[in-house]
């Protein structure tokens, strides 16, 4: 079994490890380091809950090996805030009402991060663009457009 | 869900990936963004024993402008570049608009021009847009290199001409002619899905306001991007009157499309579609088009 040796910046953390090239990123996120923060819904690129950050870019963590992430920086949801000081994001959704079962937040919060980042006053449209590549089946979306809103708001201070 | 083992190459440079397939041919299977071949690896559909990664390879990931005023793409360019690209949106427009229907923000960020292409997928943008405008893409491995036209390029579902060592390097998208207009028209189940169908139109006026050129290409519409080449005649040398375009629509979708009929729609409702979508296409480019007639 042929096996590479990886050396991954997560969350700031430098991580070395060996992995079997057909490891998923989203499985190596959570069973070799533990970060279950990343969600695992279809795993073939439709529901967006394993979206994670790769040098500041939305990915599907699904539809990427682990070993191309080599040299790269990944953050994952566990990134963004702590329990005792949540992200902006985090700290929107949470007033907003921008989650049921929360099975999706992950991410759709990463995709927001790099979304709200590059466009600070997104129309809803937009938000709606941005968030087309996840899929909530709890919400029918209304509260996260709206989570979103107030989280550019929180975000632009 | 796992794919099965492979034995995995990352190599840096395009040469050293042309060896790698000169080596293990029918066994490798090449790995750009990963968006379709990756689902289907987890699935475990496809197994290659050896996947050449080409994520490594700097080299094959520009935009350039073409000395004749089209624009050159880099096989590993991702659809993101593209979509950003102030150089695609002024060489490529057609190109350029139709991004944002590519999948997702996540898929754009990884997905590839060259592995959208050569993965051929009936239902995707870019084979049949490269079809419309005229593309031909640039084919290499260690016995030389070769340009294949789109038209020659696509043989059938997920087929194309590459041989197992051969690698699509770059994409060439010819400059849009003088007095030229283009539009790209689909019906999807939601924004960014796959599209039911979908048609993309480039036409170009003579300087008395006739049809000089025209060409529509579709997909979700067969086995591969299909041109309608009859339709396309008659347009040539008519003016764009609603007539003529419903000819023309009417020729595209009863005689040249071959649709399929599958969960999603009857093969009948892709034949209606492509009507609507056709006639819908030719308003807008013929309209674009006028409007450069003006300016030029």
């Amino acid at each position: 079994m042929q096996t590479f040796e990886l050396t991954v910046t997560v969350n700031g953390t430098r991580y070395q490890r060996s992995v079997e090239p057909r490891t998923l990123l989203s499985d190596f996120l959570r069973h070799d380091l533990g970060l279950t923060g990343t969600h695992v819904g279809c795993e073939h690129g439709v529901c967006g809950a394993c979206s994670v950050l790769m040098d500041g870019q939305p990915i599907r963590s699904c539809l990427t090996f682990a070993v191309q992430a080599h040299g790269h920086e990944i953050i994952t949801v566990e990134g963004l805030g702590t329990r005792e000081s949540l992200h902006p994001i985090q700290q929107a959704f949470q007033e907003a009402h921008g989650l049921q079962c929360g099975f999706c937040t992950p991410g759709i919060l990463t995709t927001v991060k790099a979304f709200l980042e590059q466009n600070p006053r997104p129309s809803e449209e937009e938000i709606r663009e941005a968030l087309s590549g996840n899929l909530c089946r709890c919400t029918g979306y209304q509260h996260i457009i709206e989570a979103v809103q107030l989280a550019a708001e929180k975000m632009r201070g | 869900m796992k794919p099965a083992p492979f034995e995995y190459f990352a190599p840096p440079t395009t040469e050293e990936a042309l060896s790698l397939l000169a080596e293990h041919g029918y066994d490798a299977k090449v790995l750009a963004g990963g968006q379709s071949l990756i689902p289907m690896m987890n699935f475990r559909l496809v197994q290659p024993s050896v996947l050449v990664d080409l994520n490594n390879i700097a080299e094959l990931a520009y935009l350039r402008a073409a000395e004749d005023g089209g624009l050159r793409v880099g096989a590993m360019t991702r659809h993101r570049q593209v979509e950003t690209s102030p150089l695609a949106a002024e060489r490529a427009p057609l190109i350029h608009a139709a991004m944002s229907k590519i999948a997702y923000p996540q898929v754009r960020t990884r997905g590839t021009f060259g592995g959208s292409v050569s993965h051929a997928d009936p239902s995707a943008e870019l084979p049949a847009l490269s079809l419309a405008l005229g593309g031909k893409f640039l084919l290499r491995s260690q016995r030389g290199e070769r340009w294949v036209a789109a038209e020659e390029f696509f043989v059938s579902l997920f087929t194309t001409v590459l041989e197992p060592d051969e690698l699509l390097v770059e994409a060439s998208i010819p400059p849009m002619p003088p007095r030229s207009g283009w539009s790209l028209q689909e019906v999807a189940r939601r924004p960014h899905d796959f599209a039911l169908m979908g048609v993309a139109a480039v036409v170009a006026l003579d300087e008395k306001g006739l049809c000089k050129e025209a060409r529509l290409a579709y997909l979700s519409a067969g086995d591969r991007p299909l041109a309608a080449e009859r339709a396309a005649e008659a347009l040539k040398g008519q003016p764009p009157s609603p007539e003529v375009m419903r000819e023309a629509a009417e020729i595209a979708s009863m005689q040249e499309i071959d649709p399929s009929s599958d969960i999603h729609a009857t093969a009948e409702f892709r034949r209606h579609l492509a009507k609507v979508l056709t006639r819908r296409a030719l308003e807008q480019a013929f309209q674009r088009a006028a409007e450069n007639q003006q300016e030029g």
